[in-house]
């Protein structure tokens, strides 16, 4: 069993792209005697149905991203007054409504459709932007990288939260693009360091010497050769934006500073803010929307922490090697204890 | 005049740190690569043999010398850089390095095929690939054409890259160390690979080695490298039989041969002995410490 462990994670690092020189030397013995002979994204997946944080991640996403689609579909006008105001959850209403009326399942329906496709639009952006910034430049490097990575560390050390604030305050009319463009601005620099660093470290492979030698285009050996590589590692800068997105949407929309006339999980918490659903126990106004922002971001860190893991695969033993440290610190102590000796013995982990 | 012609090249690496401290890595280093001819580039580490394979790879800019392909100075840049490719290729020292893991072998044979023009359209190159492959003993081809590199063993992998370097067509190969990475076992195997395809395409080899068996064995001449200079060159046999510089007799001499067998080992405690009486410091300079 522990055999076939350690043959599945060398397995997936390989199938994931990232693995180092040194495990794909050892993978090289175990791999080529491997009997199965399925896609390496079959081994992947099959990799990443036992680990439960994915399980639990991914199931959590997942059903909110069907609430999302299907919701709005299911519920009434989000904006219809018509309902009695602030009722408390009952079968006419599941959620009850808010202060004007409406009815809560349904501001909580559009409200995830509004807040993911925040999300999934910043992601997209905040990716595009760490790729140009990040593995362009550090391909290329000479002046190209130096002025791009001036730019990374100048928008790096740019607070995001406030400058969006700023932004924000300046337009009147603002729509979800913009607020997704400018929350996009913001989240890019970090991915981008990362990704430089690692597309230095790429470029002196000798597979991309290879591929100069064979006549390849610089381009093509960034989106062909260097990219696939790193894909990993989009994926988890991809979940990062999206929980940094929707969390500083929330954020905006509260303080009254989101895409006006939109319905997200922050303007319904703004709202119940307005309506000082606190002070009048209406915990079915403010409750749901919170819950769901902690869950969105939770499961999507939860997907984040696993694909870590299948980079790198020693991070699966972390849990149990601090186990085991903390298990034998114990017995030790127990030891100290339960001698004569008036000398203590300190274990530092 | 076919041939590929390294003109007094030297090559200078800025060094870190040191403002505008420079280290020569090769110095004035002049040969003529003939197709059908092998010419062997022998030394240690370091002594500048695979700067040179990069130079004449275009992954280096020479800081000063040429490289003639055919009598005519080859380009750096654009369309007169792919046809140079066109003509010479390289073999890599890793081919656990040089195959890219997320690949297919297919697209790693594909990918010169169509940049040189050598296939067009999908069925083209999957008789190509297949051709390749079964050059170098990689059958069936079609099951290999799918299998990405970590499903191969080294030598395997090596043979892909030879693959590769044959697909535009290649007059001239270098081949910078090929074997050194691979078992034991299996180097002689790939060298007469190499042998066989230089016959049937009569192809020039610069074959980059720290190995003077296989150097004697395998090419036409030898030029020992020290320190970025070519301190001796000449016809294999003669170099190896009659060396005349005092480092290609090191050099040989280092080399494990069975006729040494227990020679070297008397002469290292000799030296052992002797160094601890002739002064205050012991083999590895510590004592005292």
């Amino acid at each position: 069993m522990a055999d076939e462990d350690i043959r599945e994670s060398l397995i997936a690092v390989q199938a994931t792209g990232a693995g180092t020189a040194d495990a794909v030397a050892i993978d090289e013995s175990t791999a080529v005697t491997a009997p199965d002979r399925a896609s390496r994204f079959i081994r992947a997946v099959r990799f990443v149905r036992r680990s439960p944080k994915f399980a639990l991640g991914a199931g959590i996403v997942l059903a909110i991203v069907l609430f999302a689609i299907f919701g709005p579909m299911l519920t009434q006008n989000p904006k219809f007054s018509g309902n009695e105001a602030l009722q408390p959850p009952s079968t006419d209403h599941w959620l009850g409504t808010t202060g004007l009326g409406y009815d809560m399942l349904a501001q909580l329906a559009y409200g995830a459709r509004g807040s993911l496709i925040i999300g999934v639009v910043v992601a997209a952006i905040a990716v595009s932007l760490s790729v140009l910034f990040g593995v362009v430049g550090g391909y290329l490097g000479g002046w190209t990288d130096e002025i791009l990575s001036l730019i990374t560390n100048i928008m790096l050390v740019i607070p995001g939260l406030p400058l969006i604030i700023v932004i924000s305050g300046y337009m009147d009319g603002r729509t979800v693009w913009f607020v997704a463009f400018v929350l996009g601005l913001t989240a890019w620099a970090g991915s981008a360091v990362v990704l430089r660093l690692q597309a230095r470290s790429l470029r002196n492979r000798d597979y991309v010497a290879a591929a100069r030698v064979s006549g390849e285009k610089a381009f093509r050996i960034v989106f062909v050769e260097i990219m696939p590589n790193l894909l990993p590692l989009f994926a988890a800068q991809f979940l990062f934006a999206m929980v940094f997105a929707i969390l500083g949407e929330a954020g905006l929309s509260y303080l009254g500073l989101g895409a006006t006339g939109s319905i997200t999980w922050g303007t319904i918490l703004n709202d119940a803010q307005v309506g000082m659903a606190l002070t009048r126990d209406a915990w079915w106004w403010f409750v749901p929307p919170g819950v769901l922002i902690a869950l969105v971001g939770g499961g999507l860190s939860l997907i984040n922490f696993s694909i870590d893991e299948i980079i790198n695969p020693k991070l699966r033993a972390a849990p149990a090697a601090v186990k085991s440290v903390r298990k034998a610190r114990k017995t030790v102590l127990k030891d100290d204890h339960a001698g004569t000796a008036g000398t203590t013995v300190k274990v530092d982990a | 005049m076919k041939n590929l012609e390294v003109k007094h090249v030297v090559k200078d690496f800025r060094l870190a740190g040191g403002r505008g401290k420079k280290f020569r890595a090769v110095d004035d280093v002049s040969f003529t690569l003939e197709p059908g001819k092998t010419i062997a580039l022998v030394g240690e580490s370091g002594s500048g043999k695979s700067t040179v394979a990069r130079m004449i790879a275009k992954l280096e800019v020479p800081t000063s010398g040429d490289i003639m392909l055919d009598g005519k100075a080859s380009a750096t840049r654009g369309r007169a850089l792919d046809s140079y490719r066109h003509d010479v290729q390289m073999v890599f020292q890793d081919p656990f390095a040089s195959l890219n893991p997320f690949h297919t072998i297919r697209h790693h044979l594909e990918r010169p095929l169509r940049l040189h023009g050598k296939a067009k359209t999908t069925a083209e190159v999957d008789e190509q690939v297949a051709h390749l492959l079964e050059r170098v003993n990689l059958t069936p081809a079609s099951t290999v054409a799918l299998r990405r590199p970590h499903e191969l063993s080294g030598g395997q992998r090596q043979r892909v890259a030879i693959a590769r370097a044959l697909a535009p067509g290649a007059r001239f190969l270098i081949a910078d160390e090929p074997v050194s990475m691979l078992d034991v076992s299996i180097r002689l195997s790939v060298l007469n690979l190499l042998a066989r395809l230089q016959r049937e395409d009569n192809l020039g080899v610069l074959y980059i080695t720290h190995d003077l068996a296989t150097a004697r064995h395998f090419s036409d001449e030898i030029m020992v490298m020290f320190k970025g200079k070519v301190v001796e060159r000449g016809p294999s046999d003669e170099v190896i039989m009659n060396p005349q510089h005092e480092y290609t007799k090191l050099l040989l001499s280092a080399a494990p041969n069975p006729e040494n067998q227990g020679k070297l080992r008397a002469e290292v405690l000799a030296e052992m002995n002797l160094g601890e009486q002739a002064s205050d410091r012991d083999r590895f300079g510590t004592r005292g410490m």
